[in-house]
């Protein structure tokens, strides 16, 4: 599905990735964590296109293909999905109006006809319930006034109507209410199969319980500096990073 | 943040598709303005002495005028022995059909997607046809007159309704009114006339298409349009001209009268040639547009999409003298390029009880110059007066501008007077949120502009909104990358 190979990335002349490694393959979850500052949000950034950071080396591969080639919008086209941390707003713009035309953009990009309003309709009706969605958000601008919740929530949502084949999720957890997070969850959960895959970055081990990750990486500074399963992850929650960091002192050390 | 900037100067290109010349023979004056000129113009559309007498007294007024300078546009003198007062498609006869129009004419007119012969056969819109200086052809006129409604070329009102054209020509925007309307007043080719008689209810819309076609002309146009009591008539202009290097003035006056009861709705979707992207070429479009609520109970509403010109210097507006009359201005005005805009409305509240929206969607592009100017006044005795303003300014990269100038005068206690603003940018954030969902990025800006300007567009007849949308896309494309 996915392979990245020695990923460097600047952003202003600062080097984030320092030289990442990994590989995703179709119907894996991996979990990516790591301290503040480890360039998480940055390799997310990175895969969907953002135009502010230049990648100076390295290699990036999705279902045989050169992603960093592509523009940010032929990678949503060919499948990749980003939950952002942040998400904007757009005021004056109708939530649902704006969800059928990505949807539309997508279907056109692949060959596919267009939904008409009613398709849509039942489509995105059928997701609601699932999320346990307000119906109301459908009508309002996007994110446009919208709760931290409710934005994130809205971003699951455009998720589980793109069906895409490799979501990526920045930080989707952070400020969310127990209620929320299990709708973030069933909305991952209910993706999964065995053609696609998703990259849930996160903070805190307390979505992985939610979502049960295959793989759990760590990142620091810039590089992925452990992998391992699930338990990965609770031996994080119980050490904290300084654990890593000082893991990774004592081998720079050794190999000096 | 500074890769994304480049991108947008980078694509800061854009296409004109109207920009074509038809090659018909033409019949125009020697260049140059004087009393003769105007003797001759009058002349050629045989009008009565007292036509040609109002015409004289607006040049002579015209001379001591001088040119505004207050708006907040720039531009070299511009020399007015150097235009072309008249240019015509040379007739042929007398024209009974549209089979007798200039081929060439009508091909212009289909090419602009204004099929008149089409028009004829679908119901839907009545079109008055003005190309360069004249009106060619108006359709659907007899349907039309089987209700009393008038609806023809300025030049035949003048000679098939001397009285209604001498009654309420003038009478809401005088011939002293300004330098452009008096100018207009004087060396005015056609236009559009239409009156709908007393509690008739027009059954569909009228439009006039104006086009420029002929070179270093202007074009002077007049549109008189009156609503008897209880009335209801929908009006829409179009205008488009061709590219050329040099800037064309086009200097129209808009008169509306509406009598007790009566509605007009007036919706304009201006897209004369812009210009090139340096600032070559453009239209000078300096208009005066005025509505008189004259009885109880009228209503007018402009509602304006303006796109195109180099300069446009407009500013519709009402004078709300019936008590409960209702003066309406929706707007959007883009300038892209090197495009400025100076363009608002006056609510001018003279009655009781008179109510006034404002709502103005202003867009920015390139190093394009946008100038929100509007006066509401609440004079003594219009008690009762309410005005709601919203005037909104959207910026698309960073080398644009937006300006409000909001003038608010009241006289009368009891007035309630309203005004919200706002500017906003399209952020490159947003883009890359389109994006990231699969939006390209002129989709994405499509998107966020005409949500911003969906109350404007609401306002326009159906078919048009349309038409207006497509026009927004097509005026900003290429200004974000």
């Amino acid at each position: 599905m996915l392979q990245i190979k020695n990923l460097h990335a600047t952003v202003d002349g600062n080097e984030i990735l320092r030289g990442i490694d990994l590989e995703v393959g179709a119907g894996e979850v991996h979990a990516i964590m790591g301290p503040n500052g480890s360039g998480k949000s940055t390799l997310a950034r990175v895969l969907a296109g953002h135009p502010d950071y230049e990648v100076t080396a390295g290699s990036v591969t999705y279902r045989g293909l050169d992603l960093l080639e592509m523009e940010p919008e032929v990678r949503a086209c060919e499948g990749i999905f980003l939950a952002f941390q942040y998400p904007v707003e757009i005021p004056g713009v109708n939530n649902a109006y704006f969800l059928k035309a990505a949807v539309n953009s997508i279907r056109k990009y692949r060959g596919l006809p267009e939904y008409d309003a009613m398709e849509f309709l039942a489509i995105v009706k059928d997701k609601i319930k699932l999320l346990g969605m307000d119906q109301t958000l459908m009508q309002r601008p996007v994110n446009d006034g919208f709760s931290g919740g409710e934005k994130k929530r809205n971003e699951i949502f455009q998720m589980s109507v793109l069906e895409p084949t490799l979501a990526v999720l920045d930080e989707t957890d952070s400020g969310l209410d127990i209620d929320a997070l299990r709708v973030v969850a069933e909305g991952v959960n209910s993706l999964r199969s065995p053609e696609r895959s998703t990259i849930v970055i996160t903070h805190y081990q307390r979505l992985l319980n939610y979502i049960e990750p295959d793989f759990v990486h760590v990142l620091s500074e810039g590089r992925i500096v452990r992998s391992g399963g699930r338990e990965l992850a609770l031996e994080l929650e119980a050490k904290g990073y300084t654990w890593i960091e000082s893991d990774r002192s004592a081998a720079e050390l050794a190999v000096v | 943040m500074s890769t994304a900037v480049t991108s947008i100067e980078e694509l800061a290109t854009q296409d004109y598709k109207y920009g074509f010349v038809t090659d018909i023979e033409q019949e125009t004056i020697p260049k140059g303005l004087s009393e003769d000129v105007i003797r001759v113009i009058s002349a050629k559309k045989n009008e009565p002495e007292w036509m040609l007498e109002w015409r004289l007294k607006a040049y002579r007024k015209w001379l001591t005028m001088e040119e505004p300078n207050w708006h907040n546009v720039h531009y070299p003198p511009i020399d007015y022995q150097e235009i072309i007062f008249y240019a015509a498609p040379k007739p042929q006869k007398k024209l009974n059909s549209l089979d007798e129009v200039d081929p060439e004419v009508l091909a212009t007119f289909n090419k602009l997607g204004i099929s008149l012969d089409e028009q004829m056969r679908l119901s839907g819109v009545a079109v008055d046809a003005v190309f360069d200086s004249v009106s060619v052809a108006t359709t659907f006129k007899d349907k039309l007159a089987e209700m009393g409604i008038i609806f023809c070329s300025f030049s035949e009102a003048v000679q098939n309704h001397p009285d209604l054209v001498r009654e309420y020509l003038g009478s809401v925007v005088p011939y002293s009114d300004n330098y452009f309307a008096t100018l207009n007043c004087a060396v005015f080719t056609d236009g559009s006339f239409c009156f709908v008689p007393k509690g008739v209810r027009c059954p569909m819309e009228l439009s006039t298409y104006f086009r420029i076609n002929a070179a270093n002309s202007g074009q002077f146009e007049r549109t008189l349009l009156i609503a008897d009591e209880g009335a209801t008539v929908s009006y829409l202009e179009g205008c488009t001209a061709p590219m050329r290097d040099e800037n064309q003035l086009h200097a129209a006056v808009v008169e509306l009268v509406a009598m007790k009861g009566a509605t007009i709705k007036y919706s304009t979707v201006q897209n004369w040639y812009p210009g090139d992207k340096n600032g070559k070429g453009g239209i000078y479009n300096f208009v005066t547009k005025r509505g008189k609520c004259a009885g109880d109970n009228s209503k007018i509403t402009w509602t304006q999409v303006e796109t195109g010109s180099a300069i446009t210097w407009k500013y519709p507006s009402c004078i709300l003298q019936g008590d409960n009359s209702v003066g309406e201005f929706y707007s959007v005005a883009v300038t892209n390029n090197m495009q400025q805009a100076d363009t608002g409305t006056k609510m001018i509240h003279l009655g009781k009880n008179t109510r006034s929206t404002i709502v103005s969607k202003g867009i920015s592009a390139g190093k394009g110059q946008n100038t929100y100017r509007g006066l509401v006044k609440i004079n003594r005795g219009a008690t009762g007066a309410r005005n709601y303003s919203q005037c909104d300014s959207l910026l698309i990269g960073d080398r644009c501008g937006a300006h409000t100038f909001p003038y608010i005068e009241v006289r009368n206690k009891t007035a309630t007077v309203e005004h919200e603003a706002s500017t906003s940018k399209i952020g490159e954030d947003q883009i890359f949120y389109c994006k990231q969902r699969g939006l390209s990025g002129e989709d994405a800006v499509n998107l966020i502009v005409n949500g911003f300007c969906k109350e404007v567009f609401r306002e326009l007849p159906m078919e048009f909104a349309v038409e207006a949308q497509k026009l927004l896309g097509v005026s900003l494309e290429g200004s974000v990358g």
